[in-house]
């Protein structure tokens, strides 16, 4: 089945444990105010302004026999420089292909033996479950671990088939407080908390996400209130908690300015985590 | 012996006088110096016709180098000493009786690491150091076992002055490795380079991520294929110096290297590189290290008069030379321009077939080549990727892709060099500097290593992109200390020169972050 993919990276440090393959799906349906890539959350209209902004013409419109139309991305001529994806009115982005699950495996195939496993992340990859789960059946045949990168507002429960496949998740809860919650991604987060829960008795929660950005909500009792969710959880199975300061890289400008938390407070919310037996907390 | 002219000797006068006076040279490194000057003006070397053209020329056009080994080679250049004999059995020479706990065992080390010859003059090699300590180390308690060695390593790193000296650990976990590896993260000097010899199946996970710890803290240990080498030279190998796989109880005569990209300046196309001038050159390099060779066994009087010899520390029949090469990339770009052909070293199907090319025209030769005192390694020299020297202006260490030139993903940086670390079982490696997130990652390296050794890749050497000591191209040296030099100071390790120079003509403080 075809999805949309937003890049893949081949080594990635940073997508769960060990060296992974991170395939970035486009499409998201929240709206996260600090979002640090909005290009990966809506679809190409076609509307073709990044076209004409290329400063390497590695954009081309054209039409098709059928009459649609289409816009043709020369990888060869792109030099990165990101004018496509800032100019885009619908966060998207011209560099995209569409992939099977077979192209993407090809693509992950590539890095063996180097990595123990793949990564999907987005955008919000669980608007794909049955791509995710053909990919996943794929991986797993060759020996590949599967994770999930979710902003958990899709219900993993009824999603056996993939869970089936999937190793682990590492899940964001960008707030505690539904109203929080709210105001930062546009979307309640009772699936969110569910889904922690879910995953947590089912032992597939590797990772919880918290962004701290203290101008938008109290991350101190948000972490306090994951904290004391997860606890018992945490005690069978191991949960790493990762503490993501808010920087304004890559993020929209209307929001560049918000404050970026120090490393004292950091410090202070990771003792909330360690004094209620977390081992695992990361500060990054 | 042959005559030269005064001139030349006023030369060489004036010379040594400069290195008297200078200010950036510690006393030990002025007495090296002047020793080589001296060293030079002697002629006893039989010298094939035509070395003089390839050799007595500057960086922009000299086809062969000889490293700095001198005109009369008094010594073998890399020393490999069977430590664990000295251990079992103490040294006559040095009126050392066999230790029997961890004071005398590293004490003894520290005496005999004193006495043992090389190049640099100093102990290129310093043991398999585990394996050393490991049957002393229960002999005190384990905090007395981690402060002596921690005092071990540092009187190493004070006072042999040239980050050319390397110690090995691995492949198994031993609780004295364990030691030198937290010790060595604390200390973070540059002296010993130490190398982890990893085998998937004898190398525990633990252990492994233990020895990435520390290398992302002090950039060692580095990491080498332990089977590709013991399938090669038998488990009785070392890693030596830079990256240098040795035998074991003996060691390298000599180094010598081809500079492939001024070869290639030489030939009018691929045709004429590949049929005319690198056998030419390769012939006069052969035959020049067959003579030092010769020199070295059946002149210098070393094997029959050093006490490593005549008490069974070195065997002459288990030393063999190093076939070197530097600027396998730039002799590659350099013939496709010639030729007109699009495509460079790192990114191109073409250039990589050509490099493989010109690697197996450069191991036939070897193969062919008959050495009557390499018996150890069957009577031929073993291909050594040289890492390149402070003097080095454009030229690329062995096979590797030049800085700056790296492929973009790390994955096809790496399958290039799969297809080139297997022609050197003296040595070749690659290094890669990585971002600071690794940190709280550790398992990722942990997979390219796991990969890279499963795809045929010989030696890796990590560093975290923001540590204070980083590899400079195979040895290691402390920021801080370069610092120091490019203000003229004097500073402790020769090698910190080395490492000023190829931070201004080979660019690693600008090697691509992964
Ligand atoms: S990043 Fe976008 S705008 Fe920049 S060169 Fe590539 S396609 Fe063109
Ligand atoms: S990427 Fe954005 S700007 Fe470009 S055509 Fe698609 S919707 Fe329009």
């Amino acid at each position: 089945m075809e999805v949309v993919v937003n890049k893949i990276i081949p080594f990635s440090s940073v997508d769960g444990p060990g060296n992974r393959t991170a395939i970035f799906l486009q499409g998201c349906n929240i709206n996260c105010k600090y979002c640090h890539n909005p290009e990966t959350r809506g679809m190409c209209q076609k509307c073709g302004v990044c076209v004409d902004k290329c400063p390497q013409n590695a954009l081309e419109k054209r039409i098709t026999a059928t009459g649609e139309i289409e816009i043709v991305f020369k990888k060869e001529l792109c030099v990165g420089c990101d004018t496509c994806i800032h100019v885009c009115p619908h966060d998207s982005s011209p560099r995209t292909s569409v992939m099977d699950e077979k192209m993407v495996f090809d693509e992950v195939k590539k890095q063996m033996p180097f990595i123990r496993g793949i990564t999907v992340s987005g955008g919000e990859c669980m608007l794909q479950p049955d791509f995710m789960t053909e990919l996943f059946k794929l991986a797993k045949e060759a020996n590949l671990s599967t994770m999930i990168d979710s902003n958990g507002t899709i219900d993993f429960s009824e999603k056996p088939e993939l869970l089936a496949v999937t190793d682990s998740v590492m899940l964001d809860i960008k707030a505690f407080d539904c109203n929080d919650h709210h105001r930062i991604t546009g979307a309640n987060n009772d699936i969110v908390i569910k889904n922690a829960v879910f995953l947590a008795e089912t032992g597939k929660l590797f990772e919880v996400r918290i962004v701290v950005v203290p101008d938008l909500y109290d991350a101190e009792q948000s972490v306090n209130d994951i904290a004391n969710l997860l606890a018992p959880y945490n005690a069978q199975n191991n949960i790493r908690i990762k503490l993501i300061s808010y920087r304004p890289m890559g993020v929209r400008e209307e929001y560049k300015n918000l404050k970026v938390p120090d490393a004292k407070y950091m410090q202070k919310l990771s003792q909330i985590l360690y004094n209620q037996g977390f081992s695992d907390v990361l500060v990054v | 012996m042959r005559d030269i002219s005064m001139e030349r000797v006023n030369n060489t006068r004036q010379d040594i006088l400069d290195i008297i006076k200078s200010s950036e040279l510690t006393h030990e490194q002025k007495v090296v110096n002047m020793a080589n000057q001296a060293d030079s003006l002697l002629e006893v070397l039989d010298l094939p016709d035509g070395l003089d053209e390839l050799l007595n020329q500057p960086i922009d056009t000299q086809c062969i180098c000889d490293l700095f080994e001198g005109h009369a080679p008094l010594r073998p250049r890399y020393i490999v000493p069977d430590y664990a004999k000295f251990l079992k059995e103490g040294c006559k020479f040095l009126r050392l009786d066999p230790p029997k706990d961890l004071y005398e065992a590293l004490n003894h080390l520290l005496i005999f690491y004193k006495h043992v010859p090389s190049v640099t003059n100093y102990p290129v090699y310093v043991g398999q150091l585990d394996e050393l300590l490991e049957p002393f180390i229960d002999t005190v308690d384990e905090g007395t076992a981690k402060k002596l060695i921690k005092m071990f390593m540092l009187h190493m790193d004070r006072t042999i002055l040239d980050s050319f000296s390397h110690g090995d650990i691995g492949p198994m976990p031993t609780k004295a490795g364990r030691i030198i590896l937290e010790v060595e993260s604390e200390l973070q000097d540059a002296v010993p380079n130490i190398t982890m010899k990893y085998d998937p199946e004898l190398s525990t996970d633990e252990f492994t991520l233990k020895a990435i710890d520390c290398a992302l803290k002090t950039a060692k240990p580095s990491f080498a294929n332990h089977r590709m080498f013991v399938n090669e030279l038998t488990e009785n190998y070392v890693i030596a110096s830079c990256y240098n796989g040795l035998p074991y109880g003996g060691g390298s005569y000599t180094l010598c290297r081809l500079i492939l990209g001024n070869i290639a300046k030489r030939a009018e196309n691929i045709k004429d590189f590949k049929e005319n001038q690198l056998p030419y050159v390769m012939d006069i390099m052969a035959r020049y290290m067959d003579e030092r060779i010769r020199f070295e066994v059946e002149e210098s009087g070393f094997f029959d008069n050093n006490f490593l010899a005549r008490e069974g520390f070195i065997h002459r029949d288990r030393f063999t030379a190093m076939f070197g090469l530097v600027g396998l990339a730039d002799a590659v770009n350099i013939l496709l321009e010639k030729e007109g052909i699009e495509g460079r070293f790192g990114h191109s199907q073409v250039a990589e077939k050509l490099g493989v090319e010109i690697m197996d025209i450069i191991n036939d030769f070897n193969n062919n080549h008959y050495n009557k005192y390499c018996e150890i390694t069957g009577n031929h020299f073993l291909l050594h990727a040289q890492v390149g020297i402070a003097q080095d202006v454009n030229v690329t260490p062995g096979t590797r892709i030049p800085i700056g030139e790296e492929p973009e993903e790390l994955i096809d940086h790496l399958l290039v060099l799969s297809k080139f670390h297997k022609y050197f079982p003296s040595g070749t490696g690659d290094i890669f500097p990585v971002d600071i997130t690794v940190h709280k990652n550790p398992e990722f390296i942990l997979d390219i290593i796991k990969g890279a050794f499963a795809k045929d890749l010989r030696y890796l050497s990590f560093y975290s992109s923001d540590s204070d000591t980083i590899r400079v191209t195979g040895y290691l040296v402390k920021k801080s200390e370069l610092e120091k030099l490019a203000k003229s100071e004097a500073v402790i390790h020769d090698t910190s020169a080395l490492g000023l120079g190829a931070s201004r003509n080979g660019h690693i403080l600008e090697r691509k972050v992964r």
